[in-house]
């Protein structure tokens, strides 16, 4: 049987109709096309009385297949689509063929305009009769989210989708959430104190009633697909008892190993091998570093149970919780496996270490620091109480040189992008030690002042006209020690001159890089990064949140560096796409997705059950499935699309070596019959 | 010869629905003039090109063949360009075994960002394919029918061509 195709040729006002003959276009189509039964024109296909138009003639000529010569399918390809549906027509009949951008707007000449369209409409008018009618796929959502992170970013995001209505499971690998946000003094361009906004925020998570908290945890494996995540979480042994700790602070207190450099405090300051990481933590509940703890590390050279070991067990005997004590050195990981139906990743970054380096000394002088390191200096959370004194003596620095562009735009170290957040924080710091030390002097060596947010040019300004911090643009080549002060070689290119600096202290603009395990993280979650292994975004302008893996999103600086208002921006904006999946009780997809050939009872394929489309798929979408004759016994095994993993890249399509995969909307009979009709003459 | 001054070549490309598709709509977009020798056929990804879609193209008459998507790593499934490019590591020998020349296949990497570099490679392309001349094996090899001795397949005009 034959189809009825309909041939609509659109004008776009001027915009095809200038440049090509639409009405010979529709009149060649009717007269030469085989199976076309109707062809018009119209000046505004896409408006209103143009959906009409199609849904009328669909209706009147009883059409069975539609062919719209307008402009990019990627416009209005859904239009047409959706106008189809509600006259009955099978929105996989209508085909949009691209005759502005491909023709009325990039060729001149009217004449091979014309022909060229003539030709374009033709070729889909010929795939368009071997369309087949596509039904949508629907699969349930589970409605729980999962976010990976508990910095700024996944904690935005956690409250938003709670405050949804939605169960949020925050998954965070330290023992606190809070992420670096946690870390800094004061924040840009407002100078208010970062742990007085953030801390609130941290509460509201763990006493939210739809949000379950792993800290200390890790996603260990990410199954499934949009709607339906498997995920498997490692909670890490703490050796203490969320459930019966009340956080005391008894234990950490008698802990014998006071010396161990605090990650919180960047080095700087010590802590103990039961400890929480800072005094705010949550939950304020403590972990034992079984590293340095000397217990475990008894029980290790021994080679027997850690509960075994009569070392030290001060922890233990002093925790006040009776009759069983909080604290359990024979704890060990656990697997939680949760289902979820959207995940956000908000897993943040890294600072660039001060070893790096070697002119500026590549980590061996100590009053060489980094930028997150002087945070900590100017915390009043902090190891010297926010007074800003000198690691190696702990004088107070008269002079301080802050150098920018560490790391940041210098292919050579590897991050040949912008920071992004340098600039800015750089201005804050020589504000804050301004004013802690008000007779000290700030020099800032700069490239480039790059302060594109709101006020953020005025607080750069700020830094320099008021508090007087002497900027110079130019590089610095070295720094190097002369008795207890630190020489800065650099140039000054607006003078044209060297500078050497005497300082007392060194701050390093250091850059942002994505976490050392990205790429695993990435490779766990199937999604996309880029070559500084940032995550990549499905689209860098209009979809920025969403990853290339459908369900996962993104927030924060795991995507790109970025401050704590964007990071904020993104989260909530990660949270709206979360929310608008777990609204619906089912998914629909679009049914464009490969099948491996059926032939009814008594089943069989003609696939050859070699798997190479199981190889080449990057979704894992390819399962193998037993074909059994009646007595139970194996015949054959053969592939099988999984349809919700599939998102139709037809990578197995192409690959298959007897020709039994097929991408509907794709199929090898509508690609040939594209070829074919390309006649050229 | 057959590289009269009215040979226009004719140029089939095989876009990825992602990357160069939307980079040849953004020429358009930009009204960047190209030549009109060219046809386009979307996919959903290059790795889903079955390598019988070219031949099948040449054998309607196509002169030359471009096949274009995203970028390496840029892949919107992760790998599709990657399988593309290995397929057409194995397809270009058993291609210069037929007879058919390499160079009238061309591959791009082209993102939907770069409409100025769709039009410099189509552009490109169908300049390249106009000095190697029209491809005529096909028709050659129908000519001689299915009784013919299968010589004459490589086309004498197929200059360009260096396999032995």
């Amino acid at each position: 049987m034959g189809k009825k195709i309909g041939v609509f040729v659109c004008h776009c006002g001027t915009n095809i109709s200038a440049t090509v003959d639409v009405e010979k276009v529709a009149e060649e189509a009717k007269k030469k096309y085989p199976g076309v039964s109707y062809a018009t024109t119209y000046k505004y296909m896409c408006s209103d009385p143009g959906q009409k138009l199609l849904r009328d003639k669909i209706a009147e000529e009883g059409l069975t297949g539609v062919v719209v010569a307008a402009c990019s399918p990627k416009m209005h390809e859904r239009t047409f689509r959706n106008a189809a549906v509600k006259t009955g027509l099978n929105p996989y009949q209508v085909e949009v063929s691209n005759i502005r951008e491909q023709c009325s707007w990039v060729h001149q000449d009217k004449a091979q305009g014309t022909e060229k369209s003539i030709d374009l409409v033709r070729m889909m008018t010929e795939k368009t009769r071997k369309d087949r009618s596509l039904e949508a796929i629907k699969v349930p959502v589970t409605k729980r989210a999962l976010v990976i992170g508990g910095g700024i970013a996944g904690i935005q995001a956690a409250l938003d989708i709670a405050d949804g209505g939605n169960e949020v499971i925050l998954v965070e690998k330290d023992a606190s959430i809070g992420g670096h946000m946690a870390q800094l003094s004061e924040t840009f361009p407002t100078l208010d104190c970062s742990q007085c906004i953030l801390t609130p925020r941290m509460v509201e998570v763990a006493q939210h009633d739809n949000i379950t908290l792993y800290t200390w945890s890790e996603v260990e494996s990410v199954g499934g697909y949009i709607g339906n995540f498997n995920v498997k979480i490692r909670k890490k042994a703490r050796a203490v008892d969320l459930d019966l700790c009340t956080g005391c602070s008894s234990c950490w207190q008698v802990c014998p190993s006071k010396k161990i450099k605090s990650e919180f405090d960047t080095g700087l300051g010590n802590r103990t091998a039961i400890y929480i990481p800072f005094p705010q933590a949550i939950p304020s509940k403590p972990v034992i570093d079984k590293e340095h703890c000397l217990l475990y590390r008894d029980a290790r050279k021994k080679n027997i149970p850690p509960e075994e070991s009569k070392v030290c067990r001060k922890c233990y005997d002093v925790c006040p919780i009776a009759p069983v004590k909080a604290i359990d050195y024979a704890q060990e990981d656990e697997i939680v496996e949760v289902k979820v139906g959207a995940i956000v990743v908000a897993t943040g970054y890294k600072e660039l270490p001060n070893n790096v380096y070697g002119e500026y000394g590549k980590g061996k002088y100590k009053d060489v620091i980094t930028g997150l390191q002087f945070e900590r200096l100017a915390s009043a959370s902090g190891p010297t109480e926010g007074e800003i004194r000198r690691p190696s003596d702990g004088k107070e620095p008269e002079i301080i040189v802050f150098i920018q562009c560490v790391g940041s735009r210098d292919p050579a170290k590897g991050c040949s992008y912008c920071s992004k957040t340098c600039c800015m924080y750089t201005a804050k710091h020589t504000m804050l030690y301004k004013h802690k030390v008000h007779h000290g002097h700030a020099f800032v060596f700069y490239i480039d002042i790059r302060c594109g947010g709101k006020n953020y040019e005025e607080f750069s300004l700020r830094a320099i006209e008021e508090e007087g911090a002497t900027y110079l643009r130019g590089r610095v080549s070295r720094i190097y020690k002369k008795g207890e002060k630190l020489v800065v070689l650099g140039a000054d290119t607006l003078t044209g001159s060297q500078v050497e600096i005497e300082a007392d202290m060194v701050v390093l603009a250091s850059a942002m890089k994505a976490q050392d395990d990205a790429d695993v993280v990435a490779r766990t979650l199937s999604i996309q990064y880029d070559k500084d292994r940032f995550f990549s975004e499905l689209h860098p302008k209009l979809r920025p949140v969403e990853s290339s893996n459908a369900g996962i999103f993104l927030a924060g600086a795991c995507q790109g560096p970025k401050d704590i208002p964007e990071t904020v921006a993104q989260a909530s904006g990660a949270a709206a796409k979360v929310m608008a999946l777990l609204s619906s009780d089912q998914l629909e997809r679009e049914p464009v997705i490969a099948k491996v050939d059926r032939l009814p009872p008594p089943v069989f394929s003609t696939c050859i059950g070699c798997f190479y489309c199981q190889r080449v798929c990057p979704y894992g979408a390819i399962e193998q499935e037993e074909i059994k004759a009646r007595d139970g016994s194996v015949i054959k095994t053969v592939a099988r699309v999984n349809e919700g993993l599939c998102q139709g890249c037809g990578l197995c399509a192409a690959t298959c070596r007897s020709k039994s995969v097929e991408l509907a909307g794709f199929t090898d009979e509508q690609v040939f019959a594209e070829i074919n009709s390309v006649e050229f003459n | 010869m057959s590289n009269q001054t009215t040979f226009e070549p004719k140029i089939v490309a095989f876009l990825c629905n992602w990357c160069t598709y939307a980079g040849a709509d953004l020429a358009g977009t930009g009204r960047k003039q190209y030549q009109a020798n060219v046809r386009i056929i979307k996919l959903p990804c290059t790795g889903g090109i079955d390598p019988l879609f070219l031949i099948k193209a040449f054998e309607r008459g196509a002169d030359g063949i471009l096949v274009s998507g995203c970028h390496p790593g840029d892949c919107h499934y992760n790998t599709g360009n990657y399988h593309a490019r290995r397929r057409w590591n194995v397809f270009k020998p058993l291609l210069e075994f037929c007879g058919i020349n390499p160079d009238r296949i061309q591959f791009s990497w082209i993102s939907a960002a770069e409409g100025g570099k769709w039009v410099e490679t189509i552009n490109g392309v169908i300049d390249a394919v106009r000095a190697l001349g029209p491809f005529e094996g096909y028709q050659k090899i129908n000519a001689i029918g299915p009784a013919g001795s299968g010589e004459g397949f490589v086309s004498s005009s197929d200059k360009g061509c260096e396999c032995k």
